[in-house]
C-alpha cells in the first residue's frame, strides 16, 4: 500500500483495432496492491475488450503489460492465471452437473488420480470460506445453488487458483441487492489481505460505494483516472457520455384514469412446462406506470410473453374490460396488436429485430399487415422508408439511415428503433421489458422520457427491468416479483431498495 | 459498415469458388491422363456451341430452376428441404394424370392444366414432411430424405402396375396424346425466324421457369408473406413477438416449394419424354440443392446457377460420348462446384472480405 511498492498491474498504450474499428486506443492505467479499481464506460467503450487482452483472449496491437513491476506477456489464459489473475465473467463458466468442488478443482487438478486434488480443495475451500465469507457448500450441484452461490464458485475458482488479481466484470446484473451488498463485503474482505480487485460496470453507484480509484472509458479511450472519494455520479457520467446527463428523470405526478388492464389469476408455463407465473393479480390504470422489480428469472418475462401473444397461459386478463385470449387463435402478437397493445421486447436482438433486416423493414416488423404499408398485393417499400426516416428524426436515430441492415446501429439506437415503432402507434398499453438494458446512458436519458410522455397522454404501461434504479425513478407504483408470485406492491416514495431487496429475495411484506 | 460491396458477395465469390473448382477438376483429368484444355473445349462447344447443344442445356437449366428455386424459397424460412426429387416424381404422376386422363383441346391450356396438377401433387408431397416438422418436431431433413424413397416406391407401383399399357415392355405410361405437346424452343422460334436446332428438348417450360424466378423474386423481396418468411427464418422468437406463427410460415413455405418442385415435371414429362418414365427426375432434386447454395438463394442466382450447371450436364454427356473420360467425372466436377460454392463458400469468402476492409480503410 505504500508507493514504493510497483503497481500490481500496469498497462503502458494498449491499443487494439478489430477492422475498421478502433476497441482501444492508447490505454494506460496504474492499478496499486490491495485497492479496488473500477472501470467504467458505456457499452461498446471498450471495457470487456481491454480485460479481455489483461486475461489473454485478444492480443494487443501495440503496448505492455506489467505486472507487480514486471513486464509480462500473456497470450492466453494460462499465462493470465500463472500471472495471478483470476476472471469472474458475466456469464459464469461452470459445468453445471458438477459439484461446486469438482467446478473448482476442473482444469487445475494436481494429478491423474482425482481424489487427492478434491481433498485438497475441500480444505483450501474451507481456509477460504473462513478469511472471506465465502460459505459455499462444497458437495452442491451448480444446478442446485442460485446464482449468487454460482458467482461465489466463481471467485473461489480464481482464489484456489492463487489469484492476486481479480477482475469482476458486471458481476452484479444478476443479483439481488442483498446477494450485491454481500459480494461488496467479501470484496472488501479480499482487498484487507492485501488482493487487487478490477470492477468493471456501469453502475454509478456500485463504483461510488466500493472502489478506491476510478476509469472512466469512453469510445476506446481512457477519458480519465481519478479517486472515488473526489468524484461524484454527475461528474462520471458526464465524463462518460462526454456532455451533461440527467441521471434523475424529472416527472410530473400521474394521473391515473380508468383501468387498462387487469390480470386475474394468471398462470403461465414454460417450455418444460415448468410453472414460471403462480396466479398473479395486478391492474394497470391509464396514465401510470407499473414497475415490476424481481432478480431475473422469477416469472416476470413469462408475464410480459403472455400479455404480448408470444406464449399461452390461464387465467383472465382484461384489457379495457375485454378478455383476452390467452391460448390458441387469437391469443397471437397480431391479436395483441389490433387489441391496442404495443410491446418492447426485453431482447431486442432475438426478438424485437430481426438483425438482418434494413431499419425500415424493422420500422414495420409486428405491423407488416397496417394497410399504410401494402400497396396491391405488395408491400409499399417507399411509404416504409418515409415513414423510418420521420421516425429516425423523432427519435433522433443515429446514423438516419433506414437503409442500414439493425444489427448496425449500436445498442442504443436499435432500442431507439424499437422504442419509435412501438411508442409511435400510440397503445392503450404498452409493454415494456429491460428498457435499456445494453443502452448507454445517453440514450437511457431519451427513451425514459418518451415512455413518461406516453403516461402523460393517457396509455397505461407496464414496466419489466431487472435495474432497481431504472424502476424506482420510473414507476408510479411498483410490484416486486419472486418466484412467479407478486410479493407486494410500494409507491416509490413510500419505500427504498433494503425494502424492495427484501421482496426481491422471497421475503414478504409482513415479515419484513 | 465497411463490408464488402454487394456484386462481391454475388458474383465475385460464385466467380473464385468456381475457377477453384474448375482447376480441381483439371488437375483430376490431368491425373487420369487426359487433357484438360481439351475436355474444356468439347464440354464448351458440345454444349454451347450450336443450339442443339443450348437446347439440352437450357433443358436442364430450366428443370434446375424448378428445383433451385424450390429449395431456395424453404432456405429463407431456414427449412432444409432436401425432398426435391420427391416432390419432382409426384409433380411427373400430376402430369401424366392431367395428360392421360383428361382431353385437352389446346397445349396451352393443357400447360396450365397439367402445371397445376404438378404443383398441387408436389406441395401435397411436402405438405406430410411440413406439417410433421411444425406440429411434431420432426426434423424436416429427415422426413423429406424419407419420403423421397417413399415417392420412388410410389412411382414404381403406380407405374409399373397400374399406369403402364398392358403388354407394354418399358416401365413407362402410354404416350400423351398429340394435343398437348408442347411447342420446343424450336417451334417457338421458328415463326420469328431464328433457326433453332429441332432435336434440343428446351421447350416452353423455360418461360415458364424464367417467369417463376421473376414471381419467387416479387413474393421474397417484394410480398408481406416474404417478408414474414424471411422474418421466420432469421428468428423464430422474433417471428413470434411479431405474431408471425411458425406453423403457418413453415406450411406455407414447404407448400410453395414443393409445388416448384413439382412443376419441373411440366419440363422433363410433358415437354420432353411425353409420357412419364420411371426415374424421369434424374436427380435434378438434389442437382436443385446445390444450384440454391450457389445462387445464394436469390432468383437471379438461381437463375444463372441453374444454366451453369445445365452447362455441366450438358458438356458432361458430351465428355463422355468424345472421349476415354468416364461419365463419373462430371459427377466429380460437379461435386467440386458443390464443395466450394455451398460447403467452402467461407474458405473463399473470409480472405475476400478482410481484402476489403482492408482497401477500405487504404481509402479512408
Amino acid at each position: 500500500m505504500t508507493g514504493i511498492s510497483p503497481p500490481a498491474i500496469e498497462l503502458r498504450g494498449i491499443s487494439k483495432a478489430f477492422g475498421p474499428v478502433q476497441a482501444n486506443k492508447d490505454i494506460s492505467i496504474q492499478v496499486r496492491p490491495g485497492t479496488i479499481h473500477g472501470i467504467i464506460g458505456e457499452n461498446g467503450a471498450g471495457k470487456s475488450t481491454l480485460m479481455s487482452i489483461l486475461y489473454g483472449f485478444y492480443k494487443a496491437d501495440k503496448g505492455d503489460i506489467f505486472i507487480n513491476g514486471r513486464k509480462t506477456e500473456i497470450h492466453d489464459s494460462q499465462a493470465a492465471i500463472a500471472a495471478g489473475i483470476g476472471m469472474v465473467f458475466q456469464h459464469f463458466k461452470l459445468v453445471e452437473n458438477f459439484t461446486v468442488l469438482e467446478n473448482v478443482v476442473l482444469g487445475a487438478e494436481d494429478g491423474r488420480l482425482l481424489r487427492p486434488s478434491l481433498a485438497k480443495a475441500r480444505r483450501i475451500l474451507a481456509d477460504l470460506a473462513r478469511e472471506y465469507e465465502l460459505n459455499v457448500d462444497p458437495d452442491a450441484r451448480i444446478d442446485q445453488i442460485g446464482v449468487g452461490m454460482q458467482q461465489r464458485v466463481e471467485i473461489l475458482k480464481a482464489l484456489y487458483r492463487r489469484a492476486d488479481i481479480l477482475i469482476l466484470d458486471e458481476p452484479t446484473g444478476v443479483l439481488t441487492p442483498a446477494e450485491a451488498d454481500h459480494l461488496f463485503r467479501i470484496l472488501d474482505n479480499l482487498r484487507a489481505e492485501g488482493k487487487t480487485i478490477i470492477l468493471i460496470t456501469h453502475k454509478l453507484r456500485e463504483i461510488m460505494e466500493t472502489t478506491d480509484t476510478v476509469s472512466v472509458m469512453r469510445r476506446g479511450e481512457m477519458t480519465a483516472t481519478v479517486k472515488t472519494s473526489e468524484t461524484s455520479p454527475d461528474e462520471l457520467a458526464e465524463l462518460m457520455v462526454g456532455r451533461k446527463v440527467l441521471l434523475q428523470i424529472d416527472k410530473a405526478p400521474a394521473h391515473p384514469g380508468r383501468t387498462v388492464l387487469e390480470v386475474r389469476g394468471l398462470h403461465v408455463r414454460d417450455h418444460q412446462g415448468v410453472e414460471r407465473v403462480k396466479g398473479i393479480d395486478l391492474t394497470v390504470r391509464a396514465g401510470e406506470i407499473l414497475g415490476i422489480a424481481g432478480v431475473a428469472g422469477n416469472g416476470q418475462s413469462e408475464l410480459l410473453e403472455v400479455l404480448g401473444g408470444m406464449r399461452s397461459g390461464a387465467g383472465t386478463v382484461l384489457l379495457n374490460g375485454t378478455a383476452l385470449a390467452l391460448d390458441g387463435r387469437g391469443a397471437d402478437g397480431q391479436a395483441r396488436r389490433a387489441a391496442g397493445i404495443a410491446h418492447v421486447p426485453e431482447d431486442r436482438q432475438r426478438e424485437g429485430l430481426i438483425m438482418e433486416f434494413h431499419a425500415w423493414e424493422n420500422v414495420a416488423f409486428g405491423y407488416h399487415h397496417d394497410p399504410a404499408y401494402q400497396r396491391g398485393l405488395l408491400m409499399d417499400n417507399a411509404a416504409l422508408i418515409r415513414d423510418t426516416e420521420a421516425k429516425m428524426k423523432k427519435f433522433d436515430v443515429r446514423p438516419p439511415a433506414p437503409a442500414l441492415a439493425a444489427r448496425n446501429f449500436s445498442g442504443g439506437n436499435q432500442q431507439k428503433i424499437v422504442v419509435a415503432r412501438e411508442i409511435e402507434r400510440n397503445p392503450d398499453l404498452l409493454l415494456v421489458g429491460q428498457p435499456t438494458r445494453g443502452v448507454d446512458i445517453g440514450a437511457i436519458e431519451f427513451i425514459h422520457k418518451q415512455i413518461v410522455a406516453l403516461r402523460d397522454q393517457g396509455a397505461a404501461i407496464l414496466l419489466v427491468s431487472v435495474e432497481l434504479d431504472e424502476i424506482l425513478s420510473l414507476s408510479d407504483r411498483i410490484a416486486v416479483m419472486f418466484d412467479g408470485r407478486i410479493m407486494g406492491e410500494r409507491l416509490p416514495d413510500q419505500t427504498d431498495e433494503q425494502e424492495l431487496g427484501l421482496l426481491m429475495a422471497g421475503v414478504s411484506g409482513e415479515a419484513a | 459498415m465497411d463490408k464488402m460491396p454487394k456484386w462481391a458477395d454475388v458474383v465475385l465469390i460464385p466467380l473464385i469458388s468456381l475457377i477453384l473448382a474448375t482447376a480441381i477438376s483439371a488437375l483430376v483429368i490431368l491425373g487420369i491422363g487426359e487433357d484438360p484444355v481439351a475436355a474444356v473445349k468439347i464440354m464448351v462447344s458440345g454444349a454451347l456451341g450450336s443450339t442443339l447443344g443450348w437446347g439440352y442445356t437450357l433443358y436442364y437449366a430450366t428443370n434446375f430452376m424448378f428445383t433451385g428455386l424450390a429449395v431456395a424459397v424453404a432456405f429463407h424460412a431456414r427449412l432444409f428441404n432436401i425432398g426435391g426429387e420427391g416432390q419432382a416424381m409426384l409433380g411427373g404422376l400430376g402430369v401424366a394424370v392431367a395428360c392421360l386422363y383428361i382431353p385437352w383441346p389446346h397445349w396451352s391450356l393443357a400447360l396450365i392444366g397439367a402445371g397445376t396438377l404438378a404443383a398441387l401433387f408436389g406441395a401435397a408431397w411436402a405438405a406430410i414432411p411440413a406439417w410433421l416438422q411444425a406440429r411434431r418436431g420432426s426434423h424436416i431433413v429427415i422426413t423429406t430424405i424419407m419420403f423421397n424413397f417413399i415417392a420412388a416406391s410410389v412411382l414404381n407401383y403406380l407405374v409399373v402396375d397400374i399406369m403402364r399399357p398392358k403388354g407394354a415392355r418399358d416401365t413407362a405410361t402410354a404416350r400423351f396424346p398429340d394435343s398437348v405437346h408442347l411447342p420446343t424452343l424450336h417451334e417457338l422460334l421458328a415463326p420469328i425466324g431464328v433457326p433453332f436446332s429441332k432435336a434440343g428438348p428446351a421447350n416452353v417450360s423455360l418461360l415458364v421457369a424464367v417467369a417463376a424466378c421473376l414471381l419467387i423474386w416479387l413474393l421474397i423481396w417484394r410480398s408481406r408473406l416474404g417478408y414474414e418468411i424471411r422474418a421466420y427464418g432469421h428468428s423464430e422468437t422474433g417471428a413470434l413477438y411479431a405474431g408471425i406463427s411458425p406453423v403457418r410460415i413453415t406450411m406455407i413455405t414447404m407448400l410453395i416449394s414443393g409445388g416448384l418442385a413439382g412443376m419441373m415435371a411440366i419440363n422433363n414429362v410433358m415437354g420432353e419424354a411425353e409420357r412419364l418414365v420411371l426415374n424421369a427426375t434424374e436427380e435434378a432434386g438434389f442437382i436443385g440443392i446445390a444450384v440454391a447454395l450457389m445462387g445464394r438463394s436469390h432468383p437471379l442466382g438461381v437463375f444463372l446457377a441453374a444454366i451453369l450447371f445445365g452447362f455441366l450436364y450438358q458438356g458432361g454427356a458430351e465428355l463422355a460420348l468424345m472421349t476415354q473420360i468416364p461419365s463419373e467425372l462430371i459427377v466429380v466436377i460437379q461435386a467440386l462446384v458443390i464443395l466450394f460454392t455451398g460447403a467452402l463458400d467461407n474458405m473463399v469468402r473470409m480472405p475476400i472480405e478482410k481484402l476489403f476492409v482492408t482497401l477500405g480503410r487504404m481509402r479512408a
